[in-house]
């Protein structure tokens, strides 16, 4: 510094200087955001992974709030949300923040693995980063699953019904494993129970490992980008990479404005419109569970109807959970299925837009097809989508090494 | 780490031992934290199964009780009743109890492991709801033919004297058959079927 710097500064310094030597704070930063050059030319689907981010310690810190008053038994947890809803001084806000950010942490992590899938983020070096985000979306998956039985109410129930029943499809071990999973002879109390020790604190730590071990993974090779080119291949005379720029200042202004723009979008739900008409939350989760009525229409929620309707397609009990587990799976696999000598959508011929958009669509209709009632034309259209879903990665595998490519620039285009 | 004079068989015999017997600890110490999942003492008691005297229940006569939370309907049923279930045959969803939930051994015309007596939960499989046993042959409120059979007031769903459903109600599949066996003649036992507990 040319100047010299004034004596509160000084001080600074002096307190920051005798921090790093006992705790690199300026080492880390500097490693990991200052340092760190990401490629210049991220758009919209960057913004996923920060946002998911931020849902994530929104729901941790809801959540707590929420236990604050919640009570894992089953005489007492559906009264205790309503309890919540209209006795608790902004309990509302509170509770419909917790259920309108589980919905909106699927929507952004589905964009968010769509990504992937637009710009081969999880090819060679990133196999494990898409490995540990995968396992994040398992895990959240379970979160959610035991996340949406607390309240108590019919769907709750009847949901957790059918989601454990599918582990009684397990030849000969299925029925103890059920029972074990229950820890009765029903769905009660003691399901409530520990579905509640697993929700608060059981995964959410997994979870926040997960994240941990993909955001290392992340640092360890860099994002990439849609492009599909490795910025680290061009670098200039100091070492840096001629088309990164530092995560800080420039990315953390870019998610900033993301998360404007998305808290926009996430309050007006959050106020106008919690429950999206059923989608966000289920009407018969505002009847009490009763283990002698079961609703007319059982339905998982929204983020899991894709893979339930494949569970619906098939007529055989077994059979179809095994497909249902095999669609989550395959996607583990996914780095090494396609075999494409080039990365990004935006070199990949035909072939691949083709595929990706009937995947895409697929995938969507499987999901409302996962919600409605279930007559034997839509009984033949899931089987039809299943089949598409299920192709998509075989295809990939045979056509990606032979599929038609375009000549792939050396630097990032914009 | 210095590696002069180092036994290096002996160390590698030291590292494998102590990763064994560690692991056999663990699995051991899982052992309590797993078992602390099954179902309670308290919730095994409550769900035991029901041992029902049945010497006094007469043809034609049908006896209500509690087991699991759920109400099991036991009834003797007469020989022209079960000379009946042929009949209706053409008009059931499921006559062959293919899509309904039964142990194997129901899994026939009666839907009972002794003709004359069917054992059944009598919850209705669309809502829950209870039927009321309407035994009498010949025209209903709800059907002409009646064969005798089972009527749910919630949602009309119908059912014959062996729970089977009919179609065109809402009831998508046959009342469901709980395990059961018979510890002799005269005593029912609900919720063991003969091979093991359910």
């Amino acid at each position: 510094m040319a100047k010299p710097a004034s004596t509160l500064a000084k001080r600074a310094d002096e307190l920051m200087n005798w921090i790093d030597k006992r705790l690199p704070v300026t080492a880390f930063w500097n490693a990991t955001m200052t340092g760190y050059y990401a490629p210049k030319n991220f758009n919209f689907w960057y913004y996923m992974g920060s946002l998911a981010l931020l849902v994530l310690v929104m729901q941790i810190f809801t959540g707590i709030f929420l236990t604050m008053h919640y009570k894992p038994s089953a005489t007492e947890a559906f009264a205790s949300v309503e309890y919540i809803m209209r006795d608790v001084d902004w309990g509302w806000l509170i509770r419909y923040m917790h259920t309108t950010g589980a919905s909106f942490f699927f929507i952004l992590v589905y964009l968010h693995m769509f990504r992937s899938l637009l710009y081969g983020s999880h090819r060679k070096p990133r196999e494990l980063l898409w490995i540990f985000g995968m396992l994040i979306y398992v895990a959240l998956m379970a979160e959610a699953f035991m996340g949406y039985v607390l309240p108590w109410g019919q769907m709750s129930y009847w949901g957790a019904q059918v989601i454990i029943n599918l582990f009684g499809a397990i030849p000969s071990v299925g029925d103890a494993l059920t029972e074990w999973i229950r820890g009765d002879y029903f769905i009660s109390d003691a399901t409530l129970n520990r579905f509640f020790a697993l929700h608060v604190i059981a995964i959410p730590l997994a979870l926040l490992g997960l994240v941990l071990l993909h955001l290392v993974a992340l640092r360890e090779n860099g994002s990439n980008n849609p492009d599909g080119i490795e910025i680290k291949a061009n670098k200039d005379e100091n070492g840096l990479p001629k088309d990164g720029i530092p995560f800080h200042p420039y990315y953390t202004v870019k998610d900033i404005f993301g998360v404007g723009m998305f808290l926009l979008l996430f309050a007006f739900v959050l106020f106008f419109w919690p429950e999206v008409g059923g989608i966000f939350l289920e009407r018969d989760n505002f009847i009490p569970a009763t283990p002698l009525v079961t609703p007319e229409h059982i339905m998982p929620v929204w983020y899991f109807t894709p893979y339930y309707a494949i569970l619906k397609a098939v007529p055989d009990k077994l059979l179809g959970v095994i497909l249902m587990g095999s669609s989550i799976v395959v996607l583990f696999f996914l780095p090494w299925l396609d075999r494409s000598p080039v990365k990004s959508i935006r070199y990949k011929g035909a072939w691949y837009k083709v595929m990706l958009a009937l995947f895409t669509i697929a995938f969507i209709r499987l999901g409302m097809l996962g919600m409605a009632e279930g007559t034997p034309a839509q009984t033949i259209e899931m089987r039809v989508w299943t089949f598409v879903y299920f192709s998509f990665f075989i295809l990939l595998f045979f056509l990606s090494p032979r599929g038609k490519t375009k000549p792939v620039p050396d630097r990032v285009t914009h | 780490m210095p590696t002069d004079g180092v036994n290096k068989g002996r160390r590698r015999f030291l590292v494998a031992t102590t990763t064994v017997v560690g692991a056999v600890g663990a699995g051991f110490a899982a052992v309590p934290f797993i078992q602390s999942w099954q179902p309670s003492a308290k919730a095994q008691s409550m769900g035991a199964p029901v041992q029902v005297d049945i010497g006094k229940l007469e043809p034609g006569q049908l006896l209500k009780l509690q087991w699991r939370g759920q109400t099991i309907g036991v009834l003797r049923r007469t020989p022209e009743s079960l000379s009946l279930l042929s009949e209706v045959t053409p008009d059931l969803r499921d006559p062959q109890s293919l899509e309904s939930e039964q142990p194997p051994f129901a899994q026939n015309e009666a839907r009972a492991l002794k003709e004359e007596y069917l054992v059944v939960n009598m919850h209705c499989t669309h809502l829950g709801c209870i039927p009321q046993m309407v035994p009498q042959v010949g025209p209903q409120p709800f059907q002409e033919n009646w064969k005798g059979g089972f009527f749910c007031p919630c949602h009309k769903s119908k059912f014959d004297l062996a729970g089977r459903v009919y179609k065109g109600v809402p009831a998508p599949t046959n009342l469901r058959i709980p395990p059961y066996s018979f510890i002799d003649n005269n005593t029912l036992f609900i919720g063991v079927s003969k091979k093991g507990a359910a």
